[in-house]
């Protein structure tokens, strides 16, 4: 007997890989470049004020100005968002296990989530620095608030999500509990658990810098607060770009680590 | 091997009770092959579910190996439908996941899963993902799995039933040469036919609703048997043609 051919999924021909890389890199990027030369294009134009609508280059001026500065403030986000995202991993991984475990906790702790949830977080942001002052604590909070929802509901989505011949499988060996945890329900549910991963990491930059808008003495968040203050409107803007840099690469960087961990999920999904 | 005592099983559904299955009474001797025929409903995957243990009878009793069955015994094996793979372990782990569930050792049952992929042919394949094999291949891994801890039975329901003709019947052929290499009791359901004849010592013919056990059919043909040219045509058909009238309804009387 001999082995069948591969299906058709695996692409070896070197000019579909071209197309794909071109797909996947220019597209985006060609998107990027022809905002800003619109953007750029509509600030010569109609002449618009610098401290209203400043153009590319005099963000690119603005940051070229204060670089370490703003470097130095990027680090000081970066750290809180990821300290806070890491944390609502920490917490929010286990809590979904409970929750799929169990209808009786699924019903008791779900309408105090859904609750928490429901509180606008700029509203707490204000009380947090009450209780903790102006360090990085509120801060990481406030990501970890934001972020441990969504990571929370995915998990414990992936974890019901076992297909039923799997579930048949691991019975019909006997399996207990924890094995059937670790080495079917768990891993099966690694995909939806990188799609929690993937909003909150979203929601987790913005977290940071509302905490930083309330009060705070370092971050981007903080700078682009003195800097609406002084109406230095292009240091804003380059604080903004740099916010966006940070979620994107953080977001591309998760994407890149569930690819790598979970080469089967694509196909699969 | 497997003994079935009035057996019976009612399912509470929607629509009230149901009986899937009504005073079954069977034996399956020690290294003997049955297949469970039967047309979709009348109940042959409830009945190798119970003997898993997967399920337990409203009524009567099953027994393996001399002893009553409460839960999935680790000398029997079960294959499904459907390859269940885990998406994420390659051919090799695949395999090996029994081993580790059961808690085997791990050296020798290494050797064994390589010996088991060989046989199926499926060496140089052994880093790969499900996802990357064929239905057909991905078969050959869950049949490899089923084999890895030895069991003293197999029950497959449908095994090959999802995969194409040919493939099909590449793979009854492979599963009657292992078999005559290393004796095992199987309890295979299907509602082809042809590879009930192909594979069984006994047919076991099962009615519809309630399932009732209709009539056992001994097929006495030698092995190894094929679906192509076959010495034994006359026998085949003879038995084919029985079971296709136990499977059919009667044909109306006067159609004219």
């Amino acid at each position: 007997m001999t082995a069948e051919p591969l299906g058709q999924h695996r692409r070896t021909p070197a000019g579909i890989r071209l197309r794909d890389r071109i797909t996947n890199w220019g597209l985006p990027l060609l998107g990027i470049v022809a905002i800003i030369a619109l953007w750029w294009l509509a600030t010569v134009v109609f002449s618009i004020e610098k401290y209203l609508l400043p153009s590319p280059v005099d963000v690119i001026y603005a940051f070229a100005g204060q670089a370490g500065f703003l470097m130095e403030q990027s680090w000081v986000t970066l750290v809180e968002t990821v300290q806070g995202f890491v944390l609502s991993i920490v917490v929010g991984v286990p809590i979904a296990v409970l929750i799929a475990s169990s209808r009786l906790i699924e019903r008791t702790i779900n309408p105090l989530l859904l609750m928490v949830n429901a509180v606008p977080k700029i509203a707490i942001a204000p009380i947090l620095v009450v209780w903790m002052g102006f360090g990085q604590l509120p801060k990481v909070v406030m990501v970890f608030l934001l972020c441990f929802f969504p990571i929370v509901i995915s998990t414990a989505a992936g974890l019901r999500s076992t297909p039923a011949e799997l579930v048949e499988l691991v019975h019909s060996l006997n399996a207990s509990k924890v094995q059937a945890f670790f080495k079917v329900r768990f891993p099966y549910a690694l995909a939806q658990v990188f799609v929690g991963l993937k909003v909150a990491i979203s929601l987790a930059v913005i977290g940071a810098v509302i905490a930083e808008f309330v009060g705070a003495d370092a971050g981007l968040g903080f700078v682009i607060v003195q800097s609406g203050a002084s109406a230095d409107t292009p240091l804003a803007f380059a604080a903004m770009t740099l916010l966006g840099l940070i979620s994107i690469v953080l977001f591309y960087g998760l994407a890149a680590l569930e690819k790598r961990l979970l080469p089967w999920a694509e196909e699969h999904r | 091997m497997i003994q079935l005592k009035h057996v019976s099983q009612v399912f509470n559904g929607r629509q009230g009770r149901v009986h899937a299955l009504e005073n079954i009474n069977l034996e399956v001797e020690r290294n003997e092959f049955v297949t469970l025929v039967g047309r979709s409903g009348c109940g042959k995957s409830t009945m190798l579910r119970m003997v898993a243990g997967l399920l337990q009878p409203t009524s009567g009793t099953i027994t393996v190996a001399g002893e009553p069955v409460t839960k999935p015994r680790r000398d029997v094996s079960f294959m499904f439908q459907r390859p269940a793979l885990l998406p994420w372990r390659t051919v090799l782990e695949n395999v090996l996941l029994p081993v580790e569930i059961l808690r085997l050792e791990k050296a020798p049952h290494l050797r064994r899963a390589h010996e088991l992929l060989e046989l199926v042919g499926l060496t140089g394949f052994e880093k790969r993902l499900p996802h990357e094999l064929s239905g057909g291949m991905q078969q050959r891994v869950s049949l490899c799995r089923s084999l890895i801890q030895n069991p003293n039975v197999l029950l497959m329901d449908e095994p090959f039933s999802a995969l194409d003709a040919l493939t099909r019947e590449e793979l009854s052929v492979e599963l009657q040469r292992i078999r005559m290499e290393q004796a095992t009791t199987i309890i295979f359901v299907t509602h082809s036919i042809e590879e009930a004849v192909l594979l069984a010592d006994r047919v076991v013919v099962l009615s519809a609703r309630p399932g009732r056990l209709r009539k056992v059919v001994p097929v006495d043909i030698p092995r190894p048997r094929t679906l192509g040219h076959n010495a034994h045509a006359d026998r085949v058909t003879e038995v084919s043609a029985e079971l296709h009238e136990l499977l059919m309804p009667a044909p109306m009387g006067d159609i004219a």
